[in-house]
């Protein structure tokens, strides 16, 4: 329970956080301040809270589970190559479009598209295929809270207990403090990101006796050597991976993020440190997660390898319910709590649960963007903000935050958690989809909104086909791929045992490569906006 | 020419994070424990950041900065 104790210390001070940030703004019931803190950010607190928005509860739990099953290729596939492209399109889309925020007043991404490309109603349907993609990342922030509260206080705090208490916290801040409360918990949260990696590899490392024995025992091992490798994975996959990275900036979350910095210069730091900040994240927990597999003394992580086994020796004989089973106890998504439990101190255990809990509770910024988006893209846009005035949009907001935080935590109690698992999988490769969207409203001058339309409804209709074809073809046992269509000798379409594989590619290659296709086909044979609009885009002074 | 030896920068950290010369292999273990593979990566990471201190040195969009900050003082002087 003292673990379970230091949590609730960290929720009370996020919650004053929140109130702080409320007093601070008392008297500025303005849209701009409420939803993006008047772009007054500074440079500290906006590349914290920039990256802290971008991290989510995978940053330490999924990732170090991630590890336990597939090794070192995990630092990869995830966070180099992140740390490589998340700061270069902040470099050249993010800055543009805070320059562009500023210029002409845009709160959301669907406010620039709308002006840019002279649509209305096209810009409706950006806002819907982002908000349906958005939505499933508030759900599981809340079955993760709840999920991690249970665990750290060791099953005392039950499930719907601890997601209730998640969902009030972070509807709280994000109900009084709006975008300045957000980021400034975000803030509070990647410090402690930053420390738990940290401190969590020193404890470890200690108690396991070093890391040196640990390493060549697993060389020694003929089942556990490939995880010191990237063998397993097909360079392929892993080079489609770098196309994930892609929707970061897509995402509306850290879009709307991106018109908060007070000056353009204080988006010099973010993108330097940015790829250090995953490196002092990932690093640590990949690194653990690999070294879990050589624990022992834990009998939890002993029945994840054994299940392991049994699906990688016998899975292929097994009926696609008990592989899923099977796959679900392998899982090792809590190897980093167990290795805490096992080997941190009470207290010490209890001060890294907080920095869990920091990042199970990332859906702050998810649920703010989508209140945002909700007030200026449908309330504000037909009619509500000129009819009511601004003070009754904040207030909207606010409703919004309340209404969807309640409908995400009553689903979070009745619906699976792996359903929503696998919508963020889609999500990923959707607004990489979208990132399209982007470039060719802010550097190419030809591009038209029928060619934003063709590419929103193909991002659409792909998440959609992607995720009817998993379900209806139930994943293999580890091993070769199912081929479900074979294309002149060629593997044109497979199940794998992770997701989907489009000859050999992950389904964001094609998907992003048909979305750029779109629309600049579509673009090309389409009537562009009028002269007039072109050069308010691309007149800056040179 | 320096815009396009940046461009030429950002393509080849590209490429090498495909690093297929270490994939099969864990050794050496750097500093004994640590696979090459990993800490390869590890590297590539501290490479990324110094090429964003080059983009930001060399290819910081000034221009949109100073339309932004001309604008801002001239709404300053007209209230």
């Amino acid at each position: 329970m003292i673990p379970a104790i230091f949590v609730f210390v960290y929720l009370a001070a996020v919650l004053y956080i929140g109130i702080f940030a409320f007093r601070q703004a008392r008297g500025r019931e303005r849209a701009e301040d409420y939803f993006l803190a008047s772009r007054s950010l500074g440079p500290f607190v906006f590349l914290f809270s920039l990256f802290g928005t971008n991290m989510t509860a995978f940053a330490i739990l999924g990732s170090s589970g991630h590890a336990f099953s597939n090794g070192i290729v995990t630092f990869g596939l995830m966070a180099s190559s992140s740390g490589l492209v998340i700061p270069l399109t902040i470099f050249l889309i993010g800055t543009r479009v805070w320059a562009l925020g500023k210029k002409f007043g845009f709160m959301t991404p669907v406010q620039m598209f709308r002006d840019r490309w002279e649509c209305e109603h096209i810009g409706t349907a950006i806002f819907v295929v982002q908000a349906v993609l958005l939505v499933p990342y508030i759900i599981i922030g809340i079955m993760g809270g709840g999920t991690t509260l249970k665990v750290i206080s060791g099953d005392l705090v039950p499930y719907w207990f601890g997601g209730a208490i998640v969902a009030l916290v972070v509807m709280g801040y994000v109900f009084f403090g709006g975008m300045r409360g957000t980021a400034w918990v975000n803030t509070f949260q990647t410090v402690l990101f930053l420390l738990f990696g940290v401190i969590a590899i020193i404890v470890i490392g200690a108690g396991m006796g070093g890391f040196r024995s640990a390493a060549n025992a697993m060389l020694a091992s003929p089942a556990l050597a490939p995880l010191l490798t990237r063998e397993r994975i097909s360079p392929l996959y892993f080079f489609s991976y770098t196309f994930i990275p892609l929707s970061a900036i897509a995402f509306p979350h850290i879009l709307i993020f991106c018109l908060t910095a007070e000056k353009m210069n204080h988006f010099k730091k973010t993108v330097i440190f940015y790829p250090l900040c995953i490196l002092a994240i990932w690093l640590p927990c990949v690194f653990l997660g690999v070294m879990a597999n050589r624990v022992t003394d834990i009998p939890q992580v002993r029945a994840k390898q054994e299940a392991r086994r049994v699906l990688a020796t016998q899975g292929k004989t097994m009926e696609p319910e008990a592989r899923d089973q099977l796959r679900e106890q392998a899982a090792g998504d809590d190897v980093i709590m167990l290795l805490l439990q096992r080997y941190a101190p009470l207290w010490l255990a209890g001060l890294l649960g907080a920095g869990i809990m920091a990042a199970v509770m990332a859906s702050d910024s998810q649920i703010l963007a989508l209140s945002t988006m909700f007030t200026e893209d449908i309330f504000a846009f037909y009619g509500g903000k000129r009819r009511f005035g601004e003070a009754v949009q904040v207030h909207t907001g606010r409703i919004f935050i309340v209404i969807i935080t309640i409908v995400a935590y009553a689903v979070a109690l009745r619906a699976p958690e792996t359903i929503f698992e696998l919508a963020i999988q889609y999500a990923f490769s959707g607004f990489a989809a979208l990132s399209p969207l982007l470039v060719a409203a802010l550097f190419w001058k030809g591009s038209t909104k029928w060619g934003a339309l063709a590419v929103t409804l193909w991002t659409a209709a792909a998440v959609v086909a992607v995720a009817v074809f998993q379900h209806a073809v139930p994943a293999p046992a580890p091993g070769p791929p199912l081929v479900f269509w074979n294309l002149g000798g060629t593997e044109a379409l497979s199940r794998t045992p992770g997701g989907t594989a489009v000859f050999g590619f992950m389904p964001v290659v094609p998907m992003v490569l048909v979305s750029a296709l779109l629309m600049v086909v579509v673009s090309l044979v389409t009537r562009k906006p009028k002269q007039t609009t072109i050069a308010k885009y691309f007149g800056f002074s040179k | 020419m320096k815009r396009t030896l940046l461009f030429l920068a950002v393509l080849t950290l590209y490429v090498l994070h495909q690093d297929f010369w270490f994939w099969r292999t864990a050794h050496p273990l750097v500093f004994g424990f640590v696979p090459i593979g990993l800490f390869y990566q590890a590297c590539f990471s501290v490479a990324a950041s110094l090429l964003m201190l080059l983009l930001v040195k060399f290819a910081w969009p000034d221009h949109l900065e100073r339309e932004i900050e001309q604008r801002e003082t001239e709404e300053d002087v007209t209230r």
